[in-house]
């Protein structure tokens, strides 16, 4: 069993629902998070067939505001933050001067002068040290606002449907956002997600969270841990920092060549074109074995490349996983050989996502 | 709920045995099977192989883990538990029962002594 951590982990607003509802409860990201309640594949199939909830307050918060918001942000996001509309989210990634991936971001336009960008929480305090380490300049004030917003994910076909009733307005589009009134608190609503389905992602006061997640339980919203989510993202091939990206590798490298607008001059931008117009030494590639066992973090590509993400997917059952491996071996179709732990399994190069609702 | 049956003895690495004359049957323990979770995945060794006590023979995984599974004794194992491959989660379901993986015949009795009773291995767990 797992040594206990001599550090004081932190829990979110939503601790005593999550112990009450029978979860597991472990170490992530300095944070003590619920893994699974009714288990793992129950709770996948939840969010695919009809609507699932995650506590998702571990999660980071920055605010930026003033005068020179939107042209520091450009400078330090990859993707083209001037597009991003009053009251839109976007997608980007942080990057290092050498293009290495600092952390993958979701960014949301408050106002004219004013974004809240969402962190992962391992990065939240690197991320944070950076924006400010680049701000020299600009007339730009950035805000930690970790401690400010709890963050609850309702995901699956059933969650707008469920959710609508407890809002005082029209939920937003997909990657837009609106400032609402849900189960009586305000919350910010957004039209994101991380597991391929429908949804929204809600960031509200934590005194407040307790109010939505009563309201979206008696709704009939399955409580689901972390463990599903990260079986979910996987099959729709959403990466995970920390495993899918990292600072040894770029963007391009990692297929999010699609978020990175090098014209906008974003720190690292020449590294990211110069390998943009190279072509990367190695890909990101979703893949699936064609015979048993299940793929994990860390095991070698036969040939070149490492697995780094891998689990058994509950909708096709069956290993699947993304490795990086080398460019010339990336076309979907390719066959491939993972060693699992001396074992040799085969697998093969798939599309993205990995599961698509309609075959 | 947390069952720990008095005909079997037990590694303290929560694996169990049935000994039935010289020949033993293996498995995990409920505790095993609850800190894993739903079990997905089965990958048995081949009839035939020697398997040490203490050392692993097999992996089970989780959707979320892999974990080694310990022999509580030394053997040769003379049938494996094939009908885990189409259904892992058998070993969630019912551990001492259906859920068993090898059959091992046991090449040492005296290290019957170093395993723990029912109570013992309970004890431990608090």
């Amino acid at each position: 069993m797992a040594a206990a951590a001599s550090e004081t982990l932190r829990r979110t607003a939503l601790f005593d629902r999550h112990a009450a509802a029978g979860a597991r409860l472990v170490p992530f990201a300095g944070w003590e998070m619920p893994v699974q309640y009714a288990g793992v594949r129950e709770e996948h199939l939840a969010v695919r067939e009809r609507a699932g909830m995650f506590d998702v307050s571990h999660m980071g918060e920055v605010e930026t505001r003033g005068p020179d918001a939107l042209a520091f942000l450009q400078r330090m996001l990859s993707n083209d933050v001037a597009a991003i509309p009053l009251g839109g989210a976007q997608y980007t990634v942080l990057c290092r001067e050498d293009g290495g991936v600092l952390d993958d971001l979701f960014t949301y336009r408050l106002a004219d002068d004013r974004f809240l960008t969402v962190t992962n929480a391992a990065n939240h305090a690197r991320d944070i040290a950076w924006l400010r380490a680049h701000a020299g300049g600009f007339d730009v004030e950035l805000v930690d606002r970790l401690d400010d917003y709890a963050m609850l994910a309702v995901q699956g076909p059933a969650a707008r449907g469920l959710l609508a009733p407890l809002v005082d307005g029209e939920l937003p589009a997909r990657f837009h956002t609106a400032e609402l009134r849900v189960a009586g608190v305000p919350a910010l609503v957004c039209g994101t997600g991380y597991t391929g389905e429908d949804g929204a992602e809600l960031l509200c006061g934590p005194a407040d969270a307790g109010a939505i997640w009563d309201a979206l339980l008696a709704a009939g919203v399955a409580p689901a841990g972390l463990a599903a989510r990260d079986t979910l993202r996987l099959e729709a091939c959403y990466h995970l920092y920390g495993n899918d990206l990292m600072e040894s590798r770029g963007p391009i490298e990692a297929g999010l060549g699609w978020c990175c607008k090098e014209a906008t001059g974003f720190v690292g931008s020449e590294a990211v074109a110069a390998v943009r117009a190279s072509g990367p030494a190695e890909r990101l590639v979703p893949f699936a074995f064609t015979g048993p066992g299940i793929p994990r973090q860390g095991n070698a590509v036969v040939g070149g490349g490492e697995v780094t993400s891998g689990t058994l997917s509950p909708c096709l059952g069956v290993g699947v996983g993304m490795a990086y491996v080398p460019a010339d071996r990336a076309a979907v179709g390719t066959a491939l050989e993972i060693d699992v732990r001396g074992k040799l399994r085969a697998a093969v190069v798939k599309d993205k996502p990995l599961y698509r609702k309609d075959g | 709920m947390a069952d720990y049956p008095h005909d079997l003895l037990y590694h303290p690495e929560h694996d169990w045995a049935r000994i039935d004359g010289d020949v033993a049957t293996l498995g995990i323990t409920w505790f095993a099977q609850d800190s894993l979770g739903e079990v997905v995945f089965f990958d048995p060794p081949a009839v035939g192989t020697q398997v040490r006590q203490g050392e692993s023979y097999a992996e089970v995984e989780s959707v979320k883990a892999v974990s080694d599974v310990i022999a509580p004794l030394s053997g040769e194992i003379v049938e494996v538990n094939e009908a885990l491959g189409d259904a892992p989660e058998t070993i969630n379901d019912d551990p001492y029962g259906d859920g068993w993986m090898v059959k091992v015949r046991c090449s040492d009795p005296s290290e019957r002594d170093a395993l723990l009773d029912a109570d013992a291995y309970a004890a431990q767990l608090a």
